[in-house]
């Protein structure tokens, strides 16, 4: 089964910190990585070929071209394939204008059995590349995957977590699901990964070289546009109790009775 | 790059637009501002700018086809009207008055008919509802096609859905199928005066920068909102409104739903909590959570965790709360032996009343608490559950 896990490259907001006196992000010096959730798609998708004992793990970005970076890096974790879209005319993409341009990526690799996305991004946390990706693929999806039941060429069952436990979903090849942390523990690279990966060709593939309606991509294609981008007010006025721990859980008491 | 505009004469490469790109996509070369491909338009540079060096050119888009009235989906599970959905009505009968046009309701379901009057009580004007046996638990391709063919059908200005499970799922199908913009996990709306467009206000990267979107010339306007921040609608059961009956549509599905399985043991609704008692590192052991479930469970409150909790196998991933668990926005979050990590800080600064309890007073989490106490976790919270049982 072809298998294609959807990769981006976001900041490391491990390492992003806030200046106190701007409240702005300080971003000098961050680096890039695969997005987290990202990690368990690739690592579900890698679990799923090796059960199945056939098939090919396809990574699949879209972004500029120091993604392929992270994209050597999935190969070295066991990728078979990388697949880089970019293209100026990509640039400034929305979700929906986001999918669009992966659906036509994936349309160009030909036939496949699932793909795999992270949850979420943790750059702009809307998680709707996903099920916009299945749409306009015209295939089902389920988000918010824990657990892969179990798997075959005709169709896969899936548990889905919702706000009071789980759902299990049964879902017809091809199809999408988009992935939570406790799905799995992802593996760390082989030295022969890493050595495999430095020599690997990555794809990259233009505007020209997929099946497109121009005015879908990139900002143009985008229906939402940022008007406006500001910092939170982030430093309160914190009131700090002070005495012992019998005085201060006393304070602390009165001012709960008030709240609840 | 199109749209962000460097003016060379006026650049003194002084670099504060570089700062304040959230993005990190301008460099300065040879002493002026070059805007990368990691650009995303966003505009922060613009008002970063004491030179006035830099300008974005919006694009010019067409007019927006014709459309009118606010929607909110009324998601239900197994019956039951979720909360958000009450929020939902509440914030959209403020955007249809101040726009002058009609509140619509969209249930989908089994034996709604006495759920959907309710709406009315609680706002809408219009209740669109689609009662089938199909259609009793929620199902992503079924629900999203009778969705889009309602949206092509009426042709709704604005559609709000809650920022659940089910409305992160979707929305998205939705936005697609129609072609249609989608902002993801809002927490501010307001109507532009100027031209009446929905202004959609939403936290990015962990909540360390808000942006505020628009969807200029594709309708309906969507987003899905974050439950818990806006005030829920009051109950007026004299109100009247109109149910409108929608059809089922025709298709054909090709994934299933085979159980709907609750949790007891698991069962932490985190995101519909009033009330939170989380725990991090400085909690030491697993059994030190104990504490922490008797002080919910003296304030009808329930136990959430930071990732570092979680990974040490204190406690289930379900409890986790921050960038990579669940956003929460309760009344009361109390944080013990929490340093406040950005990514804990993202998914629980919009609590209402944040109480931190931490050795350390340089911890971050003072920085967003209303109310802070300085001490041992184990001396405060015996002494605290002392003091409720008065």
């Amino acid at each position: 089964m072809q298998i294609i896990v959807c990769l981006k490259q976001v900041p490391d907001t491990t390492e992003v910190k806030i200046n106190p006196e701007t409240n702005t992000l300080m971003r000098e010096g961050v680096q890039s990585v695969i997005n987290p959730f990202d990690m368990y798609a690739l690592e579900e998708g890698l679990r799923i070929k090796e059960s199945l004992g056939q098939g090919e793990v396809t990574v699949l970005s879209m972004g500029p071209p120091q993604v392929e970076d992270s994209l050597r890096e999935a190969l070295s974790l066991g990728a078979d394939r990388a697949v880089l879209l970019s293209d100026r005319a990509f640039a400034g993409a929305d979700s929906l204008a986001t999918a669009y341009t992966l659906s036509r990526g994936v349309a160009k690799l030909g036939e496949f059995g699932l793909i795999i996305c992270g949850k979420q991004a943790i750059d702009g946390d809307t998680a709707q590349v996903g099920p916009s990706l299945a749409e306009q693929l015209d295939i089902p999806h389920a988000t918010y995957v824990r657990k892969v039941q179990s798997v075959d060429e005709e169709k896969m069952v899936v548990e889905r977590m919702t706000e009071d436990g789980y759902e299990v979903i049964e879902l017809a090849m091809p199809t999408l699901i988009t992935v939570l942390k406790d799905i799995n523990q992802p593996r760390l690279p082989s030295l022969k990964g890493k050595l495999r990966a430095k020599k690997a060709q990555i794809e990259i593939w233009g505007k020209e070289d997929l099946d497109v309606e121009e005015e879908r991509l990139g900002l143009a294609g985008s229906p939402t546009q940022v008007v406006k981008i500001f910092t939170p007010q982030r430093a309160r006025d914190c009131r700090v109790l002070e005495g012992t721990a019998e005085e201060m859980a006393k304070v602390l008491a009165q001012e709960l009775k008030k709240i609840i | 790059m199109g749209g962000i505009k460097v003016d060379l004469g006026l650049c003194t490469g002084c670099s504060l637009c570089a700062k304040q790109c959230p993005f990190g996509a301008i460099e300065i070369v040879e002493k002026k501002a070059v805007i990368t491909d990691d650009c995303t338009m966003c505009g922060a540079c613009v008002d970063a700018c004491h030179f006035n060096a830099i300008t974005r050119e919006v694009a010019q888009k067409e007019a927006a086809p014709d459309s009118s009235g606010v929607w909110v989906y009324a998601e239900q599970i197994e019956g039951q009207i979720a909360f958000v959905v009450y929020e939902l009505l509440g914030e959209g009968r403020k955007l249809a008055d101040s726009k002058g046009e009609l509140l619509g309701a969209v249930l989908f379901g089994s034996e709604m008919e006495e759920a959907a009057r309710d709406l009315i009580a609680f706002g809408a004007d219009r209740v669109y509802l689609l009662d089938d046996p199909q259609f009793f638990n929620y199902h992503d391709e079924l629900y999203a096609m009778a969705l889009s063919e309602l949206i092509g059908k009426e042709h709704p200005e604005i559609l709000l859905l809650g920022a659940t499970t089910i409305g992160r799922s979707l929305g998205p199908r939705v936005s697609a199928r129609v072609g249609t913009g989608l902002t993801a996990d809002c927490t501010g709306l307001a109507i532009d005066p100027e031209n009446g467009m929905l202004l959609q206000t939403r936290p990015a990267f962990g909540g360390n920068i808000m942006a505020t979107i628009v969807c200029p010339s594709h309708r309906p306007q969507m987003a899905t909102v974050r439950p818990k921040v806006f005030q829920s609608a009051a109950r007026d059961p004299s109100r009247t409104g109109e149910i409108i009956k929608v059809e089922s549509p025709q298709v054909t599905l090709r994934s299933k739903l085979i159980e709907r399985v609750r949790e007891q043991a698991e069962n932490v609704n985190l995101q519909e909590a009033e009330v939170i008692v989380a725990g991090g590192r400085g909690l030491v052991d697993e059994k030190n959570f104990k504490l922490l479930e008797e002080l919910a469970q003296a304030l009808g409150g329930v136990v959430g965790a930071t990732r570092a909790a979680v990974d040490s196998g204190w406690i289930s991933y379900p409890h986790q709360i921050g960038q990579t668990g669940k956003t929460v926005s309760p009344k009361l979050y109390i944080a013990c032996g929490i340093s406040g990590a950005i990514q804990h800080l993202a998914g629980m600064q919009s609590a209402e009343t944040i109480i931190a309890i931490n050795k350390n007073p340089d911890a971050p989490i003072f920085q967003v608490a209303h109310c802070g106490i300085i001490g041992d976790v184990f001396e405060i919270i015996p002494a605290l559950l002392a003091e409720l049982k008065q």
